[in-house]
């Protein structure tokens, strides 16, 4: 399991590198909000993977929340780039 | 193998499945050239890598309680990820960003023309506003 534990790590942490590219580079507010979905996928799979590499279901609470209230960004930040029109 | 082995071998199959899909997810939002295209590649680590990655932790936790808050993480997941997406994507076709000559079919363009014709007749201060 320790093997799957660090091919998983580096695997993540190359996505949420290649994520964190694309929302330093934008070029559009909504690049950057997709991204971060991405991002917060990211977080969540890495939460996961953890709770199954130690066998410890502490964080999976965190799961639940992360899963509810994660479209909320995206759909307000959606909102507000609607309100500036097309450019 | 032992049957308990036997669960932690798909379960960590399952896990690195999930990570290659975010990765997947990675490369494509880096390489894709608009909005739309790249909406599409982040669905894959939203649904399908995060069920993945739920399955394999249920198959190394094995409890019941555990088990049932993880199909309740997948479902929330699968009940959010579309809404989200709707947004952003309603948001997206309007502007310029979108890659029209990418496009195979574009079957919101007859109901843009309606919609314009529509908001022809409101007041200019407000039609911005509606662009949602």
């Amino acid at each position: 399991m320790t093997v799957v534990a660090v091919i998983v790590t580096v695997l993540l942490v190359a996505a949420g590198g290649l994520t964190l590219v694309r929302i330093i580079r934008g070029p559009s507010i909504l690049d950057r909000a997709v991204a971060t979905d991405v991002l917060l996928a990211v977080a969540v799979a890495a939460i996961a993977t953890e709770a199954a590499y130690s066998r410890d279901a502490t964080a999976l609470p965190v799961l639940v929340v992360l899963a509810l209230v994660g479209f909320v960004g995206s759909v307000s930040v959606a909102r507000f780039a609607s309100r500036r029109g097309p450019k | 193998m032992t049957p308990d082995e036997i669960l932690d071998t798909v379960a960590g199959i399952c896990l690195v499945a999930g990570a290659l899909l975010c990765v997947a997810a990675g490369i494509a939002l880096v390489r894709f050239p608009d909005v739309l295209s790249r909406m599409h590649a982040a669905a894959k680590p939203q649904v399908l890598g995060l069920l993945l990655v739920l399955l394999g932790c249920a198959l190394r936790l094995r409890t019941g309680v555990d088990i049932t808050t993880l199909v309740l993480v997948g479902l929330f997941q699968l009940a959010t990820a579309p809404v989200a997406a709707h947004m952003v994507g309603r948001t997206a076709y309007p502007h310029d960003d979108i890659r029209r000559d990418l496009l195979i079919t574009d079957e919101l363009a007859g109901h843009i023309d309606r919609i314009r014709a529509d908001r022809a007749g409101e007041p200019e201060e407000t039609s911005p506003v509606r662009t949602a």
